[in-house]
Parts: structure tokens; C-alpha cells; sequence
């Protein structure tokens, strides 16, 4: 593969929600190219008709009842505690659409 | 010194009323408050809580109430949620992070009276063979404080090790438990996927995380992994199967049981071996594991060189379905419901700062190669793909196992590295988990046990791999190796 470009890094980054630095970017953009070149073997191997592995414990159709969990008072306080920020018992999130 | 015995030891003397659990407790805490500066084996440590857990549960052995771990000094991976306890997965994001519940296979051990003395150093959310991926600095290995202690369960394995503490609780993706253990020359053991509970564990690898004990004997790993083991309805992946006696199955002998020996492990060059660019592994580690493979023979087990072709396929397709899968669980970690939230104008940068802030370097390069192997166009070429050939490494094992009750090989290809030697070249590193990505890739059971040490006195690990729900014969083969004496 050849070495991705500094602008294929940003689209992935920013589809990840990430921020580099440009230090950053040249790292990754040499690393992955190194990471995707070491992953290409993978191209010998003849897949035709081989079903994929999504699972290996052989389960299927777990179900449950569509029941909510009783919560006790003590852990809501204790899930709420670690809100970075939250006005009396909400969540305070920066305004979601941008202007 | 009471923090050196082994769970065994720490269970009969409690019973036997010759100590109490405060007394085995502030050996352990004693030991860590000497050591701990310079290892780095525990990122949080607990003392008063402990102290008071190592009370009750002295009263409990008191009153009769006596389960196997009752008052045992344990430890566990902070990519484990303990209930108020801070767990931090290793990343400053979530430096303040305190969960309100345990993980299940924590809860069980709590719920005997084992005493929670702290929380030990990984590589941040388990991105690592090192441990130099903790933004809490390396774990030092015991053995070589110059060397790193493996990853990326080095603080575990560290800690029992450096007997800091009587066990721990880790996790392996694809050799987390295994690897660290054999460089710091202790017991660990990954399950088959499904049989322990992975509820409160920080999800890395979703179809691949497995939780299990690091121990210093092969016994100790027996009686936890039984308590550990079990079909839990927080998480819809384990099974129902019955959990064996595993301590039982320990004293049968090994006589007649046939052992594979897989080539490419022991393959010198890249044609035929394991990973493109391999040389062969260390001389010393081949000598000293070759050996027990004789000793193994001497015992009665009949010794028969097996073949798994996909082998040099095990770390490509590790390195893309962990990364897939880390990218994806890490979309949880954006700095709005817990952990840190970095100042910014926007929600946009909310996100992008705080992952910025709170990731260390590899946690970032793991989320980008996921992220790209599952982006638009890609899917098909990679994840895809991986998963394929995936199938065709659990047919390999699938097959092998027609032929073979269990496989030995080296944990490791070498004994552990020193620190900064690894650390820049990211391939280099991917290929210490050589020996142990494979049976994590097919999820079925392997366990790292001790055997000699190299001349300069760095562990060397023995690996035994089993099939699926059989990590009770494993763990027969490797008591077997580790009284042969």
C-alpha cells in the first residue's frame, strides 16, 4: 500500500472524533501504511465460500424479557456523581446543533 | 513471609487459625508500599479498604463462614470495573472514574471475602505486550527491573510475582494474561471465550475478551478460575455448560494423553513459520521448552508433530479484528457521561479533545487502523476478510484436535525485552504476541505455566492450548509440567 496521504489521516480522524497534532498525522500516516502493508498477506489466502467467524461459542438467539432493571437510589447517585458537568440531576451537554 | 504463599498455603493457615487475614493483608500491603515505587505494579492502591475487608472477613472465618478465598489478599487489572473502587483501564480519561458496580467475575471472588487490596497497571485498555502503553508509567519487571514485565496484564503479573499480592484478576484479548505471566515467570490463564463473564470488563476486542487468573502454581489458577467460571445473564455470550472440578482433574495422570507439537512454532525461518519476517525464536527459550517436551514424554504422553497451516495468518487477522472492534467499543469514551472532559468551545471538541487528551499514543493508532479498516469501501477488504480467514484458524485447531488431546509451544518467542526496545517499532512489537494470538483468535483455552529460566535468570513460559470448554485439561498437562521436577 502506498503511504496514506495527510488528508486520508484527517478523514479518519475526524470520523474517529480525534485530534491530532501534525506530528501526529505524519506518525499514523507512515504507521498505518506499515500496519496495512504487514496486514495485505492476508490476500493469499483463498476465502471463496468460507463463511466468517462473527462468533465462536456456537449461541444462538440469547433472549431475554424486555424488562428494565430495578436501579436503587444509591448507584443513580453514585452514576450521576460522575457527570463532568450536569445541572441538579441532568446532564449538561454543549448545544448539539451547531449554528 | 506471609505474602508469599500461594492461595493453598494462605487458606490453611487462615483455617488452621496460625494467622489472620489483617495479618496476611498488611504483609501484602507492606510489601507493595516497599515496592510498588520502584515496579509499578498497581496504578490505585487501597489500604483502609482492604483493612477493612481483611476485618470482616476474619470475623467470617470466625463464625465458620469459610469459602476458598475468604480473607485471601487479591488484586486486579484496572481494565476491570470494581465497584468503588477507581478503575481507570490505564488511560487518563478515566483518571477519576469510579464505578458504582463490579464486574461479575469480581463480584464472585468479593462475594467469598477476598480482600480487594488495589488495582493493577496495564497497557491502557489492553493495547499492548509491554506495558508501555499505561499513561501510569511501565511495570518493571521483577526478575530484570531493566526489562519490561509483558502487557498487557504486566501489573498483574508483576504483583504476583513480586508477591504483592496472593492473585490477580486480568483479562486477554490475545495473550494479555499468558504472555505478561511467562515474563514474569508465574501461572496465568485465558479461558475459553464464553465460559467466564466478561460484564464489567472495558470491552477491547468484543468477540475475543476473556477474564482469568494470574497465580503463582497451577492449583491457585484451578480454585479461581472454578469460582470465575459460569453462564452469567449480564452477558449473553457466556454458556451453560457445567463447570468441572477442576482441582479434581488435577491429580489424574497424563499417561497415554498425546500431545501436538505444531511446526510452525518451531519453524527457524519465515518459509513455514509463524509471521512473515520471523528468524526463529530465541535459542534458549527452544532449548529449555524442547526439554519439557522430552520430560513430557517421560511421563507417558505421547509426543506428535501437528501442523496449522494458518498460523503466519493469526497476527494479520488479530490486528485487524482488534482494532475494528477497539474502535468501535472506544466510541463510549467521548469525555459526556464519565471520565474527563476536556475544555472546548464546541460538542464537536468535547469529543475530539477529550479523546485527544485522555488516549495515550497506541489507543489512538488502534482507533484509526479500526476505524479505517471499517470505514466505506474498506469493510469488505479488511474486516471482512479477517473474519474469513478466521474461520479457516479455528478449522486448523478444529482439525489438530482430532489428532491431539492438548498443543505445547512457548508462551513467548523470547524472555522479556527491555524497556524502550520495542517501543517505536510497532510491528516488532505486534510479533511478541506471536505464539499467543492464535488460540485467542479460534477462543479456546491456553495457559501459561513457569519452567526454567534463561541463564541471565529472565522466566521462561510453557504454553499449553486445548480445545473449546477444555481448559480443565490444560490445566491438568500443566500442573503435570510444573511438578516435573
Amino acid at each position: 500500500m502506498s503511504k496514506l496521504s495527510k488528508e486520508k489521516i484527517e478523514q479518519i480522524a475526524n470520523l474517529a472524533r480525534l485530534e491530532l497534532s501534525e506530528e501526529e498525522k505524519k506518525l499514523y500516516a507512515k504507521q498505518l501504511s506499515v500496519i496495512f502493508d504487514y496486514v495485505e498477506v492476508l490476500n493469499e489466502v483463498d476465502t471463496e465460500g468460507v463463511e466468517e467467524t462473527c462468533q465462536v461459542t456456537g449461541l444462538e438467539d440469547v433472549l431475554r424479557a424486555d424488562e428494565a432493571d430495578e436501579r436503587d437510589e444509591e448507584t443513580k447517585k453514585k452514576l450521576i456523581a460522575q457527570f463532568p458537568d450536569r445541572v441538579g440531576d441532568l446532564l449538561k451537554v454543549k448545544q448539539v446543533f451547531g449554528e | 513471609m506471609l505474602n508469599e504463599l500461594t492461595i493453598i498455603q494462605a487458606r490453611e493457615g487462615l483455617n488452621k487459625k496460625k494467622f489472620t487475614s489483617v495479618e496476611l493483608t498488611k504483609a501484602c500491603l507492606g510489601r507493595i508500599s516497599e515496592r510498588n515505587g520502584r515496579i509499578n505494579a498497581f496504578i490505585t492502591v487501597f489500604e483502609e479498604e482492604a483493612l477493612k475487608e481483611a476485618v470482616k472477613a476474619d470475623e467470617m472465618i470466625a463464625r465458620g463462614k469459610i469459602s476458598e478465598l475468604t480473607g485471601i489478599p487479591f488484586s486486579v487489572k484496572d481494565a476491570i470495573c470494581a465497584k468503588d473502587r477507581r478503575s481507570t483501564g490505564g488511560a487518563k480519561i478515566l483518571n477519576n472514574y469510579v464505578p458504582p458496580f463490579d464486574a461479575t467475575v469480581i463480584q464472585k471472588i468479593r462475594n467469598q471475602g477476598a480482600v480487594l487490596l488495589g488495582k493493577n497497571n496495564c497497557d491502557a485498555f489492553g493495547h499492548g505486550a509491554s506495558n508501555e502503553n499505561s499513561m501510569y508509567g511501565p511495570v518493571r519487571n521483577p526478575h530484570d527491573e531493566e526489562r519490561v514485565a509483558g502487557g498487557s496484564s504486566g501489573g498483574s503479573a508483576a504483583a504476583v510475582a513480586d508477591n504483592m499480592c496472593i492473585f490477580s484478576i486480568a483479562e486477554d484479548t490475545g495473550g494479555s494474561i499468558r504472555q505478561p505471566a511467562s515474563f514474569c515467570g508465574v501461572a496465568g490463564l485465558r479461558p475459553s471465550y464464553g465460559r467466564n463473564s466478561r460484564y464489567g470488563i472495558m470491552p477491547m476486542a468484543s468477540s475475543l475478551d476473556t477474564a482469568g487468573p494470574i497465580a503463582k502454581t497451577v492449583k491457585d489458577l484451578a480454585i479461581v478460575q472454578k469460582i470465575m467460571a459460569g453462564r452469567d445473564k449480564k452477558d449473553s455470550t457466556t454458556v451453560a455448560n457445567d463447570v468441572p472440578d477442576y482441582l479434581k482433574l488435577l491429580s489424574q495422570s497424563i499417561e497415554g494423553m498425546r500431545v501436538g507439537v505444531p511446526e510452525e512454532y518451531f519453524s527457524a525461518s519465515s518459509k513455514g513459520g509463524p509471521a512473515s519476517g520471523w528468524k526463529g525464536m530465541d535459542k534458549e527459550v527452544r532449548a529449555i521448552i524442547e526439554n519439557r517436551i522430552k520430560g513430557l514424554e517421560k511421563m507417558g504422553c505421547e509426543i506428535i508433530d501437528v501442523s496449522l497451516p494458518y498460523t503466519k495468518y493469526a497476527s494479520p487477522v488479530y490486528y485487524l479484528i482488534v482494532p475494528s472492534e477497539d474502535s468501535s467499543n472506544l466510541g463510549r469514551l467521548d469525555g459526556i457521561r464519565y471520565g474527563m472532559q476536556a475544555k472546548a468551545d464546541n460538542l464537536f471538541e468535547v469529543y475530539t479533545k477529550s479523546r485527544a487528551q485522555g488516549f495515550p499514543e497506541e489507543v489512538k493508532r488502534r482507533i484509526m487502523v479500526g476505524t479505517y479498516a471499517l470505514s466505506a469501501g474498506y469493510y469488505d477488504a479488511y474486516y471482512r476478510k479477517a473474519q474469513k480467514v478466521r474461520t479457516l484458524i479455528c478449522q486448523d485447531f478444529e482439525k489438530v484436535f482430532k489428532k491431539v488431546d492438548l498443543l505445547v509451544t512457548p508462551t513467548s518467542p523470547f524472555p522479556a525485552f527491555k524497556l524502550g526496545e520495542k517501543k517505536d517499532d510497532v510491528l516488532s512489537m505486534y510479533l511478541a504476541d506471536v505464539f499467543v494470538s492464535p488460540a485467542a483468535v479460534a477462543g479456546i483455552p491456553a495457559l501459561s505455566v513457569p519452567v526454567e529460566k534463561t541463564k541471565a535468570g529472565l522466566p521462561v513460559g510453557l504454553q499449553v492450548i486445548g480445545p473449546r470448554m477444555f481448559e480443565g485439561k490444560v490445566m491438568q498437562l500443566a500442573y503435570a509440567i510444573e511438578h516435573d521436577n
